[in-house]
């Protein structure tokens, strides 16, 4: 390696490399950390590539084959040697006694599942129109892994595409609540006194109100017939609504001990503008506690949102959302052993938050040793 | 500051933030576009007489500020006013609150019983593989959402039989005896309480754990340890003592959340509480219920924090309430 002859400055740029490098080495060392980023890059990367991964799109459905279980993969052939997977398509027969529908495999053709096929065409990333997909068979017949809701659509693809609307929630909420909490906490505990005062009751006032509460009194205000991405773009402003108060008070009492320190008295004496000042040396001392925070915050999105789905308040249909789908869960919970599947998108919001929560404490760890209780 | 002084002053400062939020409450109920009547109106044989009379009981008719005036007014003097479906607000919400109340206080005695414990242990063992594996367990817990957890119990009960799908009663409740209707009850509420205490327990035994684990660290352990007094009596009459304030915070923050906290699982599990009448109030725009269990919810918020403070001051005179 060349190395300079001149002995090397650690200017502030670089101590700032330098602890971001540590920070993210010392997370990636970690194993549970490791564990938690590579799945939550597996799960936005499921999540962009949506259209790609899955072999039907979103609002695809069949209606002859509703509350369909998962098709079935044979790798038998018939004389029972191995071969590549292959399906049948099924036929739906209603039991005229007990009106219970069941479903039957027609075993007159094999249809082979086949790879990187042409379907459904889509713009991936909304900008290359495209029409390839990882697998899929041919019509008539049908590749549902984890069988189809009552209109007959594609549970597994759906997945993906809830997987779009409760990801990107997390860190939408973040966009919008953090800079509030943080600017109103931070202004509230710089100018203290009266304004102070008045500013914290109201911060108090929002979170006096039980939160889940608030959430379906927010979430009914929304006018009906809205189209899905205004509605999606609201329900985050209300999430972010429930969640900023916290924020806020944390960064007052920070605020409050920070203005105390000697160089914002520096700044401060020298004629630097308050909110310059505020801007430039009374926030970025808060940095570590606000990333910390948006980590473990981001569950706290994801689950708002899957609750209000789940109660009806949320993402409507055709939409997917992993709240939406539990719906159906919930509307008939005799069903949840003939249709175990229908709990998947919970399983999956809880993987999520285990990756979130996990970073979150190594986080806090790496970050701030003074937090960590002993760990 | 003497203490009912300082009780007095807390109640007098809450007075203003429960009138910001029933101002909150209310602008954000009538902002809803839900018309509480459209059931009526769509019915042909309802005539328009009938509607106005509903809308003159329910005061609909009057404009919105008027419509504050008179249910703040009512509610000073303790009228709830009545619901949207006809009854006294103030009696359905007892119900209902009633059974979430039962639902949560069970919750919490198991929680506390089990996360106390637990907390101790996993400190006192620190590292060893009961510690571990309590680890593991919480962390399962933090991430895992009520409603998950609702639904495999939901799971179970069916694959099994040995436990009620959802509800709070059986079908042929009102003609037990009253020892038997106890008992239906408490075979009910096994489901929901199993769920909610295992939520709740990860983040409480974490907090015992490292409470007792920095007061472990303290020197007047070692003093104690030094004096030779036995590992139980520097645990539980040295450390534990001092470790517990954090913990009636933490207390504090679960009885405010003894009305609101549930929600989601009550309705997943069919059970008759709060959080589903305040839902349908919310669907139905039925402005007396949803107001009241609003301002109730807040009232136990603030109370609970009232509660915790108090008995910070209680436990550890060190503490003084200003």
């Amino acid at each position: 390696m060349v190395s300079s002859a001149a002995p090397q400055v650690s200017t502030p740029a670089r101590v700032k490399a330098d602890l971001k490098h540590t920070i993210l080495s010392r997370m990636w060392k970690d194993k549970v950390a490791r564990a938690a980023l590579i799945g939550l890059f597996l799960l936005y990367f499921s999540a962009l590539f949506a259209d790609v991964l899955t072999p039907y799109g979103m609002e695809f459905n069949d209606p002859n084959v509703g509350n369909a279980p998962a098709t079935l993969l044979h790798i038998h052939n018939d004389n029972g040697e191995l071969c590549l997977p292959y399906v049948y398509p099924v036929k739906q027969e209603n039991d005229p006694t007990t009106y219970r529908q069941t479903f039957s495999e027609i075993k007159t053709a094999k249809y082979p599942v086949k790879f990187l096929v042409k379907g459904e065409s889509y713009k991936l990333l909304g900008l290359i129109p495209m029409d390839l997909h990882l697998f899929g068979v041919d019509s008539p017949a049908r590749i549902y892994l984890l069988g189809a809701d009552m209109n007959g659509r594609d549970n597994y693809s759906r997945l993906y595409f809830g997987a779009q609307k409760s990801l990107t929630i997390g860190f939408l909420g973040l966009f919008i609540a953090f800079p509030i909490g943080i600017f109103y906490g931070a202004m509230a505990g710089y100018i203290g006194g009266m304004a102070d005062n008045l500013m914290m009751r109201f911060a108090e006032a929002v979170m006096s109100i039980p939160s889940f509460y608030l959430l379906i009194g927010l979430a009914a205000v929304l006018p009906l017939g809205m189209t899905s991405s205004q509605r999606f773009a609201l329900i985050t402003v209300i999430l972010s609504f429930i969640s900023w108060p916290g924020l806020a008070r944390v960064i007052r009492g920070m605020v409050l001990s920070i203005r105390e320190e000697e160089f914002v008295q520096a700044a401060k004496s020298v004629g630097m503008p308050e909110v310059t000042n505020i801007i430039k040396h009374v926030i970025p001392q808060t940095a570590s506690y606000v990333v910390i925070a948006a980590t473990l915050q981001v569950p706290n999105f994801i689950l708002a949102e899957s609750g209000l789905s789940l109660i009806g308040l949320g993402i409507q249909q055709p939409d997917a959302s992993w709240g939406n789908m539990l719906k159906a869960a919930m509307d008939q919970p005799n069903e949840l052993l003939s249709q175990p599947w229908l709990i998947a998108p919970g399983f999956l919001i809880f993987f999520t938050i285990l990756c979130f929560n996990s970073i979150g404490d190594v986080l806090r760890d790496v970050l701030d040793p003074k937090l960590s209780g002993g760990r | 500051m003497s203490t009912p002084v300082y009780i007095f002053k807390r109640i007098l400062q809450a007075l203003p933030l429960l009138f910001l939020i029933s101002l909150m409450a209310f602008t954000m109920l009538k902002l809803s576009p839900i018309d509480p009547l459209a059931a009526m109106r769509a019915n042909p044989s309802v005539s328009q007489a009938a509607i106005q009379a509903e809308e003159e009981r329910l005061g609909l008719n009057k404009p919105a500020p008027v419509q504050y005036a008179i249910w703040l007014t009512s509610t000073l003097q303790g009228n709830l006013g009545v619901s949207t479906t006809g009854g006294s607000v103030a009696i359905r919400l007892m119900q209902h609150a009633g059974n979430t109340l039962l639902l949560n206080v069970v919750t919490l005695f198991f929680t506390w019983l089990i996360a106390l414990p637990a907390g101790v242990y996993a400190a006192v063992h620190r590292g060893k593989f009961l510690d571990k594996l309590f680890g593991l367990i919480t962390a399962i817990g933090m991430s895992m959402p009520t409603f998950l957890l609702a639904f495999l119990f939901l799971m179970f009960a069916l694959a099994t039989h040995w436990l009620p799908i959802g509800g709070m009663t059986s079908s042929d409740f009102a003609e037990r005896d009253t020892l038997s209707q106890i008992l239906d009850i408490a075979y009910h509420l096994i489901i929901p309480v199993c769920v909610l205490t295992f939520v709740s327990l990860a983040g409480i035994q974490r907090q015992v754990r490292s409470n007792l684990l920095d007061v472990l660290r303290a020197d007047y352990v070692r003093s104690a340890r030094a004096k030779g007094l036995s590992e139980e009596v520097v645990i539980y009459k040295h450390a534990l003592r001092n470790a517990i304030n954090p913990l009636i915070t933490l207390l504090g923050f679960e009885f405010a959340g003894l009305l609101s906290g549930a929600a989601l699982t009550e309705m997943v599990l069919a059970y008759p509480g709060l959080g589903r009448l305040t839902l349908e109030g919310v669907l139905t725009k039925d402005m007396n219920l949803v107001m009241a269990s609003i301002m109730l919810g807040a009232v136990m918020l603030i109370t609970g924090n009232l509660v915790a403070d108090l008995l910070l001051k209680f436990t550890d005179p060190r503490i003084t309430v200003e």
